[in-house]
């Protein structure tokens, strides 16, 4: 499984990457591979205020639908258009055009307390 | 994995979508060994089982199988199964797995002297082999069954009990052999079924191609207080036997009319997948519930089946869909949802 060095983790397996105040958050590899096909993805609105673990999105495969939470708080500032016609891109490329919403960073603190890559990979025996 | 009937077994092997199309198009296999195995044999056999089963029995022909259900006192369902005539007093039943001691033990509390009863589901392992090359694969061990029947084959040198049947709407096969030889079967058929696209099958898929094609699942669409007629079975009761348990409460339900009915529903555009309880509405109407959904792998729709208030439960109705507290239209369909392409 990919864990890549350079993105922060959350326990519920979404990774994040931040610059300059925006956060990019997606799933992991594991988690996409343990959803298997994914064909259908809820976003969250653009606007929305989310705080620290709250849900923000659904993605859905075949079989269940799963809560996709915020690992940290601020406001939605982009959504990933490519998913709606193409849900698999998660699958495919979990840490790059797959990658699920953009905040903006009410703290931007909360990310160091996030697991690193070397955390998580302990997490999901990697 | 995950527990199902007391098993734990596998969701999918390869993905649920990819198991789906090797059904649809060429051949899949699925490990059944859950389902259990129930015997009947007797002078007496024939007519106490048209006493305790809904189908006509005395319809059946030696090596024959017809879908059955087995009701309680107020018709509603127990476990639906298929019953096969091994020979002229010797009947083979194959039932759910999470219904196996239930289904046995109600059998037994109605027993009489000159009918016997074996519960031999853990004798048997058990493979469902399904699609359009499913023949080819299995022709090398000898002739087959037509539809709905079943004979013995032999590979690799073990007795196989071979019924032409299925839950995915494919030609396709079940077999039910000694429980030792579980595994060898099995590898068996997939180094063979190799060149022919075969793939092993789980979970997932099972249900996506049962669904497609609108096959209940007992637990889901059928469940104690739902009667075969609700549930759009009346095909497989026969009304006119003198006698059979839950007959009498069938009988009232016709009389007095259904409120609900089961039916088929697909979205009309883009949705969510269709998921078990999801409410159906008409305006701000509760007309149902959906009782089982998924996204149909074939036509890549939301699908689903629910129970729905008879006023509205006829193709071409118009409902919504509730989906997290969002509406998402869809249409009652005629059933199946899915038609092989001629």
């Amino acid at each position: 499984m990919l864990v890549p060095d350079d993105l922060r983790y959350a326990e519920t397996h979404e990774w994040i990457r931040s610059e300059g105040g925006i956060a990019t958050i997606g799933i992991t590899d594991h988690a996409q591979a343990e959803l298997t096909d994914i064909v259908y993805v809820e976003l969250p609105q653009v606007g929305t205020a989310l705080g620290a673990k709250q849900a923000a999105a659904v993605v859905e495969s075949v079989k269940a639908a799963s809560d996709i939470y915020s690992p940290v708080s601020g406001e939605v500032v982009e959504v990933n258009p490519k998913l709606e016609s193409n849900p698999a891109l998660v699958n495919t490329d979990p840490y790059g055009s797959g990658w699920l919403f953009k905040v903006k960073l009410s703290d931007p603190e909360e990310v160091a307390s996030l697991k690193t890559a070397a955390e998580y990979s302990i997490q999901i025996g990697a | 994995m995950i527990g199902f009937g007391g098993w734990n077994m596998p969701v999918f092997y390869s993905g649920i979508l990819d198991e789906h199309q090797a059904v649809r198009q060429h051949v899949g296999i699925f490990d059944i060994s859950h389902m259990g195995q129930i015997e009947v044999s007797g002078p007496a056999a024939k007519r106490w089982l048209n006493a305790v089963l809904t189908n006509n029995v005395e319809r059946l022909d030696i090596t024959h199988g017809q879908y059955t259900l087995m009701l309680n006192e107020q018709g509603g369902v127990i476990d639906d199964l298929i019953i096969y005539r091994r020979h002229d007093d010797d009947y083979f039943l194959v039932v759910n797995a999470a219904k196996i001691e239930e289904d046995f033990d109600w059998m037994r509390s109605r027993l009489t002297w000159d009918v016997s009863l074996s519960d031999r589901s853990a004798s048997f392992a058990a493979l469902a082999v399904q699609g359009p090359r499913s023949p080819d694969l299995l022709l090398q061990f000898g002739d087959l069954p037509a539809r709905n029947q079943i004979q013995e084959l032999r590979i690799l040198g073990i007795p196989v009990l071979v019924a032409r049947t299925g839950y995915t709407g494919e030609d396709g096969f079940e077999l039910f052999y000694p429980a030792a030889a579980g595994g060898i079967v099995w590898n068996r058929l997939l180094e063979l079924g190799g060149v022919l696209g075969a793939k092993p099958c789980g979970l997932g898929a099972r249900d996506t191609l049962r669904m497609e094609v609108c096959y209940p699942l007992n637990g889901a669409d059928l469940s104690p207080d739902r009667t075969p007629l609700e549930a759009g079975l009346g095909l497989f009761v026969d009304l006119q036997k003198p006698e059979f348990v839950g007959r009498g409460a069938l009988l009232m339900q016709k009389e007095s009319g259904l409120k609900q009915r089961l039916v088929a529903l697909k979205a009309d555009g883009k949705s969510p997948p269709l998921r078990a309880h999801y409410g159906v509405f008409v305006g701000d109407r509760r007309i149902g519930e959906l009782t089982s959904g998924t996204q149909s792998p074939s036509v890549g729709i939301g699908i689903g089946l629910g129970y729905l208030d008879v006023s509205f439960a006829h193709p071409g109705q118009k409902v919504e869909i509730d989906v997290r507290g969002r509406r998402f239209a869809a249409t009652v369909e005629k059933k199946p949802l899915y038609k092989k392409q001629c």
